[in-house]
């Protein structure tokens, strides 16, 4: 029973961080059904972001909770300009063609900073590109028990419980900001039909900028909270925990906001089973399973809804 | 804003010669094409201040299309199109709508994953003035109860009439001095159709002008102060209502007598 309460734990922990790159997914396909496969790789670029900022600081000072924010908020900050200039010089130059274009216009997005990522570019002792070369993300958490439950049959680390954390209070943020607030009115109308959007006085570009500038910023975030746990930052990085989070709102039901949160905890909680009760080999293999089965059973995903393509 | 006097109004409607009117929006030699269709070839119009302007046509003759890139939903290709004497052309749709463009699209363009509420809201969208937002929306549930009684249901869940009602009420959100009706009556019973356009008369006697398009040529000729006829994209008609109504050519090709 505690190994099964264990497991739950370690499931959710892994999920809060799927969670926070599908809702990037997932906004981004709600304001301009576009999958954004580069979505991954700008996670990538938020924990390179943060590896760099958090060796600027003294190893003391990384520690701090001042140097913790301070890592997260860079990181954070360049991601949404980085995901401000994708959209703005590779998808919006595009908006009115065919989906398609987009959609390869992605997969390139992705393999321009996967693979740019891999030369390592160094100018007058400044490092701008890592290269290939796995690197160690710093311990900027120092992993401690947290909560530990009789002869250590439960154990809840810190990091598990920071993880959810700030993964709980950006996603009720979320929520609140697309259900409460103007902005995010005009983002729900946006997501329905741009073009109306407009009529009403809504400025398109703006809510579509300000959508992938939030959605690369939580993936930084989620990026950093993934390498403070898994510790290995590398180039590719992106590209498996990126398809990985997009099968997670593809099984909340893409466009859902919710919908992606609990997809991606099925997701991890599944995972976490496959390697607690079977083997890691097949993690993978069981996640896109899962996500087969569940597209067997519900096409739309758990709370997406069937809407019929306008021909 | 200019007001024109319901007097004034009702008079012109009957009357066989167009008034001159200060003109709010004039649209001249307007060529519109998607990709290698042409829409448009040189449409051109005037909407007088407190006037009710109708365009009618068959189908593809480019109404929606006019009407498109008025409102800036779409790009011309040439032309010149002024609000006010201002050049609008090729403005984007939101930057129009704080010079007093409103547009009931085709197809009334509901947002039908929001609530009946949120669609009003996103009307007054630019507006901040929280109490006169609070008065047009009781305004809106006057003109049509049946949107109160649905208020907070979503947008999805109404009838084609009530959601041309929500079309039309949302549209007025913006406190428009020019309002584009794209076939208001397109899938409506008629008793819904003759409540919608007797509140587009109130609508214009408040003083807002209207664009309308219109398939229903014999409606549209009924309401209307003024009307052009459009073929395969540009003007081959115009006149007061009750002049094309009376016209032969008029009946035959689109009033089926």
């Amino acid at each position: 029973m505690s190994e099964f309460v264990q497991h739950i734990i370690n499931g959710l922990a892994s999920g809060t961080i799927y969670a926070l790159v599908a809702l990037g997914y997932t906004m981004v396909y709600g304001v301009l059904k576009l999958i954004n496969f580069a979505h991954g790789d700008v996670m990538m670029v938020g924990v390179y972001v943060g590896y760099a900022t958090s060796r600027q600081l003294e190893r003391d000072t990384s520690q701090s909770f001042f140097g913790v924010t301070l890592i997260f908020l860079v990181a954070m900050m360049t991601c949404a300009a980085l995901g401000f200039f994708i959209e703005r010089f590779a998808y919006r130059p595009l908006r009115e063609k065919p989906k398609l274009t987009a959609l390869i216009t992605a997969i390139g997005v992705s393999f321009f900073l996967s693979y740019s990522f891999q030369v390592e570019t160094v100018v007058g002792g400044l490092t701008l590109l890592p290269g290939a070369a796995p690197k160690a993300f710093p311990e900027i958490i120092k992993p401690t028990e947290w909560l530990v439950i009789g002869d250590r049959d439960i154990v809840i680390w810190n990091w598990q419980v920071i993880s959810i954390g700030i993964a709980a209070v950006l996603m009720t943020g979320l929520q609140y900001l697309v259900f409460k607030t103007r902005f995010g009115m005009a983002m729900r109308a946006v997501s329905f039909d741009h073009r109306t959007a407009g009529l009403m006085g809504i400025p398109v570009d703006k809510v579509i900028s300000f959508t992938f500038m939030l959605g690369s910023a939580l993936a930084a975030g989620a990026g950093i909270l993934y390498a403070i746990k898994d510790t290995l930052v590398q180039p590719l990085m992106g590209v498996t925990l990126g398809l990985k989070a997009f099968v997670a709102a593809v099984i909340g039901g893409i466009g859902h906001v919710p919908g992606a949160v609990v997809g991606a905890l099925a997701l991890g909680l599944v995972e976490e089973f496959v390697v607690g009760y079977g083997s890691s080999t097949w993690r993978d293999a069981v996640a896109f399973g899962f996500l087969i089965l569940v597209l067997l059973v519900r096409p739309e995903g758990i709370f997406g809804r069937m809407t019929a393509e306008k021909v | 804003m200019s007001r024109a006097e319901p007097t004034l109004a009702q008079k012109t409607s009957s009357a066989s010669v167009r008034p001159e009117r200060e003109p709010l929006l004039e649209v001249a030699d307007l060529h519109v094409s998607y990709g290698a269709i042409t829409a448009l070839t040189g449409a051109a119009l005037t909407v007088g201040k407190g006037e009710i302007v109708a365009l009618i046509g068959a189908n593809g003759a480019g109404k929606t299309s006019t009407l498109r890139a008025v409102s800036g939903m779409l790009k011309p290709k040439q032309g010149r199109i002024t609000l006010d004497g201002a050049p609008i052309a090729g403005k984007k749709s939101h930057e129009l709508v704080p010079l007093g463009m409103a547009h009931a699209p085709e197809g009334r363009g509901i947002f039908l994953n929001l609530s009946v509420d949120e669609n009003l809201t996103l009307g007054a969208y630019l507006r901040k003035d929280k109490e006169g937002i609070e008065r047009d929306r009781q305004h809106a549930f006057e003109m049509f109860p049946r949107l109160l009684e649905r208020r907070d249901q979503r947008a999805g869940t109404l009838s084609g009439g009530e959601q041309q009602m929500l079309s039309v009420g949302r549209a007025l959100m913006s406190r428009p001095r020019l309002l584009l009706l794209d076939e208001p009556s397109l899938g409506l019973a008629p008793q819904v159709i003759e409540k919608i356009f007797s509140i587009l008369k109130t609508i214009n006697q408040s003083g807002v002008s209207i664009l309308l398009v219109e398939q229903n040529a014999h409606l549209a000729l009924g309401l209307c102060h003024y009307a052009y006829v459009l073929e395969t994209g540009a003007v081959v008609m115009q006149g007061t209502g009750k002049e094309l109504l009376a016209s032969d050519e008029i009946r035959k090709a689109y009033l089926g007598e």
